[in-house]
């Protein structure tokens, strides 16, 4: 009987590189290429125009390519637990192949339709390919527990084998015999929906500054190449105004939604660096980018809370403020901090900020000055950033909010001297924010202090055409210290920066409760966390420097029962009061 | 820090003993109790517990278990509602408007006040953003007539909500627990709208007892209503106030000879507008309090527009803990450099364009019990950073710089500074990152 396939497309939107695609086609006799869009969801979704249209024209660059090959993209609308089995029947497959999807949701939607398929007698083949790594191997070399600081995310990394060297394109040769059967109706029952069919008003809709697809993506590569080997420098670029803008080498869009290969990335930077430096091996550095998406993934691959702060054993517990009209002036650009509305401006437009401008915008409404909560910013972040990914959304939110993985708390971002000393002049704020465009450089991050006469000047009087500042950020910032230094002393006897400034009779309740277990990190320097929670456990955690597999000093106490994820480990130095939580601890278990 | 919740507080009572005092104790009596049945009906029969052993397990319970466990029987039920229990309680106070976590119960707080008031010796009130939660722990305050507190806490959670309270109603109920609690030992009231005469009603009625006071930002409090709690309370051993409460006589009245050493004094300076003009203190006034409490700790957070530091730092001052909320000049860092020498901590968040190459070798230099620092958003470059530690040593026991401000130069890398940094510490040490995404 002649072997049909099917291909999932999801993520992975590429035909270079891509394991699963090859194993489609691979002794088939006929090869579907299918993804799935549900157009009732799409217009309701929270997800952007800019990231829509992203997507469609991954899409439609898929089916490009795969008319090259004869083949086509089948866009599949419905949802595929309904659609499958109907597929299957229709269509006589006997193999389904999709790469591997390591976030829970997607773990949990693949295990349903696995099931699916094996009643329908459909053979399926998972491969990694969206990650560098297998996520499962780094938690086992981890004890079984997904690694909660960069640093020893990257020892570990140190001692796994290099990733697997990307596979061939797939071309005529390699699809042989293997053929697509294609209808004449295909453009209609599965061609490429447009924005307007998904019900988007395109009316206005300027051009995409960030186009998808994986022939963009790879002219990106190249490009993105040459300018480091031209550069020949393989540090990080320091930041000037002009890293603000969009880049026609950036490619975090394109690793998103799997348009590019990490692998591909990783072997051509490594290819790159031996050759510029001659025969030196590279260091872990040059691979930045890549290791902090797969630092993400992993740490959210087995946890299905990593979007919430309520019930995320890594997310420490923050009294954050319900607000939503701070909310929206922050989301709609209106908070009156020229540098916070021209980053947030360029995010609504363009899909993209640079790093550091996300660092900015995080810091301002989280722990700097509003003091509303992560979620909220990260569903924000979900509508309009076109690398958002679930994981490393939600991974950087808590990152840069303080409720995970962080260490350096006392410090935040202001949103007028960040900006300035990024871009002195001020031209990244005229670029977005036209408004402002006649304030000279001396004013224009913080225009309410100009004098009446520079604002009439300029044709903008603040409070008029542009908003008053939405807070006192010395006054906010003094508050956000407090509160943030009040969670970290409740939650730690963080010697330290925690305790900077901390009273030496502090005998009152500081901070918040903490009623869930928590476990947060500790930093690279000596520092350990005490976690409790008024049930579970008193439990402090600490990790040697150098990130080996058993911390420098310190004994395990238990693994993980009261919590999935919990090691404890004793600090040897320890007082009475250590003594009292080690006992508490240990009669716990 | 010592805290009060559950059952660390047992540290300190004398009549609790150790579990495994009670454990063997327990087993004694067992053991007396020769009949064979007894092991039995031990374990069928939990109201048999000693409540010496049901008080300790219940120390270690979040009230909401303990209420649970007080459903089980009656000799459960009573221990519930043993004294022990009662000592400290931190009232939450939510709006699901305004706050994602969870509120004290109503009923519970109805309860306490009926049955558990004059047990409460530590309370604390943690309050959300709304108007309706600070008014709520206003309400409560005023009806804990017949307590006596040691301390007391209002905590605003996110923003200073105690301000938006009526004034007087706020007043009425501090006042209340002012004046029936006699021994009040600890008072942090930071961020509210206490004035002069409520303090006038603490220090009548506190003046032997008070220790600790903390109230940053009350802007209804006076430099002479400050001096007025110090002249009186000689106990005072810790002070947190804004910067304008600070006076030459403040600080005359806390080393004045009845007064006991002063062990921690915190002062924020903050600025209103740009351009605020500040007062400034004598040398001699912190002389003063130097030679009377000389191993006090002084505190403080300045988070100023840069050219606001003109008053400061330019005679010796006898800080110790240094935090820059806001860009600082270099100038300004220079400064501290020279006049800060018993500086332990300091934290820089940002300063301006060029490198703070020259200062940090200075402070190095001069602040030889410096032990901690943080550096935001300020450049280094990375052999100025290099010798700054090489300069402190072991003795840095806190030290972070994330990596993006660290500027590479003709003698390290970032890859090398992190062994050279490590090897004058003796310890393994890197920058912070942050992540690229």
């Amino acid at each position: 009987m002649a072997l049909n396939s099917i291909h999932w497309f999801r993520k992975g939107l590429r035909l270079h590189d891509n394991p699963a695609l090859r194993e489609a086609v691979q002794g088939a006799a006929t090869v579907r290429c299918v993804y799935f869009l549900d157009p009732w969801f799409a217009g309701s979704s929270n997800v952007g125009v800019n990231r829509w249209r992203f997507l469609l024209q991954c899409l439609e660059d898929l089916d490009a390519s795969l008319r090259k090959l004869n083949s086509r993209l089948f866009v599949i609308r419905g949802q595929p637990a309904n659609v499958f089995p109907r597929l299957f029947k229709e269509w006589k497959i006997s193999r389904l192949t999709f790469e591997y999807d390591s976030e829970p949701f997607g773990k949990e939607r693949d295990a349903a339709i696995k099931k699916l398929a094996m009643e329908a007698g459909v053979e399926v083949i998972v491969k990694i390919s969206h990650t560098l790594y297998d996520l499962d191997k780094i938690i086992e070399l981890n004890g079984g527990q997904p690694p909660l600081t960069y640093k020893r995310f990257q020892t570990l990394i140190s001692r796994l084998d290099p990733p697997e060297m990307p596979v061939e394109m797939l071309t005529d040769t390699l699809m042989g015999r293997c053929v697509t059967p294609v209808s004449e109706d295909h453009g209609d029952k599965y061609g490429v929906p447009s924005l307007e069919e998904l019900g988007f008003d395109t009316e206005g809709l300027p051009s995409a500054v960030w186009p998808g697809g994986e022939t963009e993506a790879l002219t990106r590569i190249e490009r993105h190449l040459e300018r480091k080997a031209w550069v020949a420098n393989f540090e990080r670029p320091r930041m000037n105004a002009n890293s603000l803008l969009a880049s026609p080498t950036g490619l975090s869009p394109y690793l998103r939604f799997g348009c590019l290969s990490c692998r591909l990335f990783y072997f051509k930077l490594t290819d790159l660096y031996r050759k510029v430096k001659k025969n030196s091996s590279p260091p872990l550095s040059l691979y930045g980018q890549l290791l902090w998406r797969e630092f993400f993934y992993t740490a959210a691959t087995n946890n299905p809370r990593f979007d919430k702060m309520e019930g995320n054993p890594i997310c420490v517990r923050i009294p954050w403020d319900k607000n939503p009209e701070a909310l929206a002036k922050w989301a709609e650009a209106k908070t009156g901090f020229p540098w916070i509305d021209a980053i947030m401006t360029q995010l609504r437009q363009e899909g993209w900020i640079h790093h550091l401008a996300r660092h900015a915008v995080a810091c301002f409404l989280t722990r700097g000055d509003l003091w509303i909560s992560w979620e909220e910013g990260m569903k924000v972040f979900e509508e309009l950033l076109l690398d958002a990914d679930w994981s490393v959304n939600a991974g950087s939110w808590m990152w840069l909010s303080c409720s995970s993985f962080f260490q350096q708390f006392f410090h935040c971002y202001c949103p007028v001297g960040f900006g300035r000393r990024t871009d002195p002049n001020g031209d990244f704020i005229r670029r977005y924010l036209p408004v402002l465009r006649g304030f000279p450089a001396k004013f224009i991050y913080d225009p309410w202090n100009a004098p009446e006469s520079v604002q009439a000047a300029a044709k903008c009087i603040i409070g008029v055409h542009y908003p008053k500042p939405m807070v006192h950020h010395a006054e906010a910032s003094r508050l956000n210290i407090e509160r943030m230094k009040q969670i970290y002393q409740q939650l730690s006897r963080y010697r330290g920066l925690g305790v900077f400034f901390s009273s030496k009779q502090e005998v009152l309740c500081d901070g918040i409760t903490c009623s869930s277990l928590m476990s947060v990190t500790c930093s690279s320097s000596v520092q350990f966390y005490l976690y409790n929670s008024p049930l579970k456990l008193l439990y402090i955690q600490r990790f040697g420097d150098s990130g080996e597999e058993k911390p420098q000093s310190g004994k395990r106490v238990r693994e993980g029962r009261l919590s999935e994820r919990a090691v404890g480990l004793v600090e040897e130095d320890k007082g009475p009061r250590h003594e009292h939580n080690q006992r508490w601890c240990l009669s716990r278990v | 820090m010592k805290r009060m919740k559950g059952g660390e507080e047992g540290s300190d009572d004398s009549s609790c003993e150790s579990p495994a005092e009670v454990c063997k104790k327990v087993r004694k009596q067992l053991s007396d109790d020769s009949e064979p049945e007894v092991a039995e009906s031990l374990d069928c029969n939990w109201a048999r517990l000693p409540q010496e052993l049901l008080l300790h397990i219940f120390q270690y319970l979040p009230l909401l278990d303990r209420a649970y466990a007080s459903q089980v029987c009656r000799g459960w039920n009573q221990a519930f509602h043993m004294p022990e229990l009662w000592r400290c309680f931190e009232f939450e106070l939510n709006q699901p408007a305004s706050s994602y976590l969870k509120a004290t119960h109503p009923d519970l707080i109805k309860q306490i006040i009926k049955r558990h008031s004059n047990h409460l010796q530590y309370v604390s009130f943690k309050v959300d953003s709304s108007t309706e939660s600070a008014e709520a722990a206003c309400d409560i305050l005023s009806q804990l007539v017949n307590c006596s507190l040691k301390t007391l806490g209002l905590i605003s959670t996110a923003r200073p909500s105690f301000m938006e309270v009526p004034k007087s109603h706020f007043i009425s109920a501090l006042t209340v627990v002012f004046v029936n609690s006699k021994s009040l030992s600890s008072l942090k009231i930071d961020d509210t709208p206490v004035d002069d005469p409520s303090l006038k009603v603490l220090v009548a009625n506190n003046s032997d007892t008070l220790k600790l006071l903390k109230m940053s930002s009350c802007p209804h409090v006076s430099p002479a209503g400050i001096l007025c709690v110090a002249d009186q309370c000689h106990g005072l051993r810790e002070l947190a106030l804004n910067y304008h409460l600070l006076s030459d006589e403040l600080l005359l009245a806390l080393s004045s000879e009845k007064h006991v050493h002063l062990e921690h004094l915190r002062i924020d300076v903050v600025s209103e507008n740009p351009g605020q003009h500040f007062h400034t203190i004598k040398k001699s006034s912190w002389d003063a309090m130097m030679r009377h409490s000389p191993k006090f700790n002084l505190v403080m957070y300045f988070f100023l527009y840069e050219d606001e530091f003109g008053p400061f730092f330019n005679e010796e001052i006898p800080v110790t803990h240094l935090y820059f909320g806001r860009s600082v000049s270099k100038e300004v860092l220079g400064r501290v450099g020279l006049h800060c020498p018993r500086l332990v901590e300091l934290v820089v968040c940002a300063n301006g364009l060029r490198p703070l190459d020259e200062e940090l070798i200075r402070i190095a230099k001069h602040c030889t019990q410096l032990s901690a620092i943080g550096l935001g958003e300020c450049e280094v470059s990375c052999s100025a950073f290099v010798e700054f530690v090489k300069m402190c040593g072991r003795r840095l026991s806190q030290l972070s710089i994330m990596e993006e401000v660290l500027i590479p130069d003709h003698k390290y890398s970032l890859d090398e500074i992190h062994w050279e940094v490590s090897k004058h510490l003796g310890r393994v040490w890197f920058p912070d990152m942050m992540p690229t995404w």
